[in-house]
């Protein structure tokens, strides 16, 4: 069932201390959307013009290479942020999102709201900054999953 | 003057022949062994006992099961080296030698009143196991009780039947993790720091007990503070290199503590100015 | 307490007495170039009229020009040797040594060293039985230093050169005029004194002896520099110093064996081929090994850095959060017999220099 964007997009964290006008704003580049088990959000090399609030269910984040098969390297839960590639060049899906169960979630035009953070830059701060947060979080998860720590013998 | 074998002064390397009531593969380099205890026995959460096969050696192993349960005594051990692989391949009806308890234990007690958080990578679940188990049987003396568990991938998941049961509970929130897995698992894939925002929790009362590869821990500890818990109200179960278990034999030092004695279980702010210092 | 005089040549009777009740004697004899520990029949197998000379990277022995029987300082062994030997079996237990040793000619610093033992391998929750089985009933036979050696730091210490409890029976030396001042610590000890028929001390006899130990304490080789040590090495365990000393330490690890309190071992499982016979040793070992902190499939301290630190830190500080004291007692072995003559009071005076 897809959500109502403006309510998802006023309580949720992420958002938080956004000034209530770019608030307003989001609410209008944003749309419920509803994916069913195994549905594809996105694929890699795709332009990247939107990015997703979950709001239910999980996204899995993967990458395919040939005689591997698939491998979820990463997955993004209710409550989280999937997307960043909108935001900068060369605006392209680094990965495949595929729906793991049902899906729920608010999507944003990120091409939308990219012409308008030129236009207004305290906007596109206030973004960047929020998507910066997001990616760092996920590079430092990233460069632990490398680590493999729990691969070496006699780990905990 | 004193000699081995007087009574009421057993030397301290002495160890019982205890005997292996079963051996449960749980994965595919990871034994739970099921002791019997040749005499009265009696453990806390977070100890250990040191484990030997004569003529391959001694080594350190957490004990994993229930301590109200005294007539077995589990040990979940990774094959990593010759001891360890001597001990996975013990079968029911074997004996393996057993000296113990040692060790600081996980501050139940202390942790009454708030939440608690039980947070596990990889190997780190078995030593955790116990205290998950005598929190469920006060269940009612803590406010919410979570398990937050992280493994390499889904195959490397332990007890992933109990997993299944705490899950369904009502009082147990569950979350778990993997570092990689394919389309077939459905579950979290990521790392265990991560999980701390995705669960309600309470920081101001908050206790944590945090067991896993020492990055992992870090990242942890990292994640829980700046989601509001003290840091003496987080506890890690530390390891060094172990021979005596009595704090005779000086390798087990981290810094100013002897991890047989002062450990394996520490208050975090204890450790904080350690843990930074590389190759300490 | 009151001293006795023991006349040179009755020093033979000691040893027959202690002979009498019971005791192997160890004490100093000259092998291999230095002064080291083993069985003693006699006065005469004592080294007497030499004497070393210590620094940096150096012992020799050089000839006195009197007949001092305890003429020298500490060579590169010391009595861990008989408490704690270097190799043991754990199970099957080994038997208790048949005889009770009497250790003839402990310095100060070893007085102290031996207690620190003590503290480690019996002041525990979980006393080891064969340190207890060989320290229990050990005879000593402490000398109170006649000279300082060129390492030696005891004074800066507080272990020395005095010995002031942890001795059955003490000697100061007076070479010319052939006689030993000798105290009792213990009622064995005192038993013996009155055996052997010796007659009190004068007051100017005791002033002596009190003046040669005093002599002593002002020739000191080395001194530890006077600062709280556990405060200055937690706070400085990423100083420069440690590269320097890093640049330095070949690992050989020989400060470890010949440390009197150093006291990590291993433990190790022994076999016969099909796994007949199961034995359980221990061995010394020194924290400069690689397999010394080995975990995961790797070590915590592989670079000589982080183990030099360890021993050091360990040493002058952590010992004191470990076991209640320091774990050094100014003999200096450590500095003598480094082949790269690397100074542990040098180096705490250059972490202090610019902390």
């Amino acid at each position: 069932m897809p959500p109502i964007p403006e309510p998802v997009l006023r309580g949720h964290p992420f958002f938080a201390g956004l000034d209530p006008s770019h608030l307003d704003l989001l609410a209008r580049h944003a749309s419920g959307v509803a994916f069913t088990d195994g549905a594809f959000l996105f694929r890699e090399g795709q332009p990247a013009e939107t990015f997703f609030l979950i709001n239910g269910g999980s996204v899995a984040l993967e990458v395919a290479a040939p005689g591997r098969g698939p491998v979820v390297i990463q997955t993004i839960g209710d409550g989280e942020v999937a997307g960043f590639s909108w935001l900068l060049e060369p605006h392209r899906w680094e990965f495949d999102g595929r729906a793991i169960g049902a899906v729920a979630a608010v999507r944003v035009d990120g091409a939308g709201l990219r012409a308008k953070c030129t236009a207004d830059p305290l906007l596109g701060y206030e973004l960047m900054r929020r998507f910066a947060r997001l990616a760092t979080r996920r590079l430092q998860a990233t460069r632990m999953q490398i680590l493999d720590v729990y691969g070496h013998a006699g780990t905990r | 003057m004193l000699a081995p074998g007087d009574v009421g002064q057993r030397a301290w390397i002495e160890a019982r022949p205890w005997r292996v009531a079963a051996a449960r593969q749980e994965t595919s380099d990871t034994v739970t062994l099921d002791l019997t205890p040749s005499g009265a026995f009696a453990f806390l959460p977070g100890q250990f006992n040191m484990l030997s096969v004569p003529g391959v050696g001694e080594v350190p192993i957490s004990i994993s099961g229930d301590p109200a349960d005294d007539g077995h005594v589990l040990h979940t051990i990774r094959d990593v080296g010759a001891v360890t692989r001597a001990l996975c391949a013990l079968r029911a009806g074997q004996r393996a030698g057993v000296r113990g308890p040692y060790g600081t234990d996980w501050p139940l007690a202390a942790a009454a009143g708030g939440d608690l958080l039980i947070i596990a990578g990889g190997i780190g679940l078995p030593p955790l196991r116990p205290a998950l188990y005598q929190a469920l049987a006060q269940r009612d003396r803590f406010g919410r009780v979570i398990l937050l568990y992280g493994a390499r991938t889904p195959d490397d998941l332990l007890f992933p039947a109990e997993l299944a049961r705490w899950r369904a509970r009502s009082d147990v929130d569950v979350e778990v993790t993997v570092d990689t897995a394919d389309r077939n698992w459905r579950g979290n894939v990521g790392v265990v720091p991560n999980l701390v925002d995705r669960v309600l929790f309470d920081p101001r009362a908050a206790t944590a007990f945090v067991v896993g590869p020492e990055i992992m821990m870090r990242f942890t500890v990292r994640a829980l503070l700046a989601a509001g818990v003290a840091d003496d109200r987080v506890y890690l179960s530390m390891e060094r290199n172990m021979q005596c278990a009595v704090a005779l034999c000086g390798h087990c030092q981290l810094g100013p503590f002897l991890i047989c004695r002062d450990g394996p279980v520490f208050r975090y702010r204890r450790l904080d100015r350690w843990l930074g210092i590389r190759e300490l | 307490m009151p001293g006795y005089v023991l006349r040179r040549d009755a020093l033979g009777q000691l040893f027959d007495a202690l002979r009498r009740r019971g005791f192997r004697l160890v004490g100093p004899v000259i092998r291999d170039g230095a002064i080291c520990y083993d069985d003693i029949e006699s006065p005469a197998d004592l080294p007497a009229g030499w004497t070393d000379e210590q620094e940096g990277a150096t012992y020799r022995l050089r000839r006195r020009d009197d007949d001092a029987l305890f003429g020298y300082n500490v060579g590169p062994q010391s009595w861990k040797k008989y408490l704690f030997p270097p190799s043991a079996r754990l199970l099957p237990p080994e038997e208790a040594p048949a005889e009770p040793l009497a250790f003839i000619g402990v310095r100060a610093c070893e007085l102290n060293a031996i207690a620190i033992q003590d503290r480690v391998f019996t002041g525990g929750r979980h006393p080891d039985p064969q340190y207890a089985a060989r320290r229990d009933g050990a005879f000593i036979v402490a000398v109170n230093c006649g000279q300082a050696g060129g390492t030696c730091f005891c004074v800066s210490m507080a272990a020395g050169p005095r010995a002031t409890s942890g001795f059955d029976l003490a000697l100061t030396e007076m070479v010319a005029e052939r006689y030993f001042l000798i105290e009792a610590g213990t009622e064995r000890g005192a038993e013996i004194v009155s055996e052997l028929g010796c007659r009190p001390a004068s007051a100017e006899q005791a002033a002596t002896a009190e003046a040669i130990t005093e002599r002593t304490a002002e020739a000191m080789g080395r001194t530890m520099p006077a600062l709280d040590l556990r405060d200055l090495l937690y706070d400085n365990l990423d100083h420069p110093e440690w590269d320097d000393v890093a640049a330095r330490c070949l690992a050989c690890g020989n400060c470890t064996m010949v440390c009197p309190t150093c006291f990590c071992f291993s433990v190790e499982d022994v076999s016969g081929l099909a796994g007949e016979d199961p034995e359980r040793h221990r061995s010394w070992d020194s924290c400069f090994t690689m397999d010394h902190s080995y975990l995961h499939g790797g070590q915590v301290r592989t670079s000589t850095r982080s183990r030099y630190r360890q021993w050091m830190t360990h040493k002058l500080a952590t010992w004191e959060d470990q076991f209640g004291t320091s774990g050094c007692v100014g003999c200096g072995r450590c500095i003598t017999w480094c082949p790269v003559g690397i100074d542990i009071t040098e180096e705490v005076a250059a972490i202090a220099a610019d902390s």
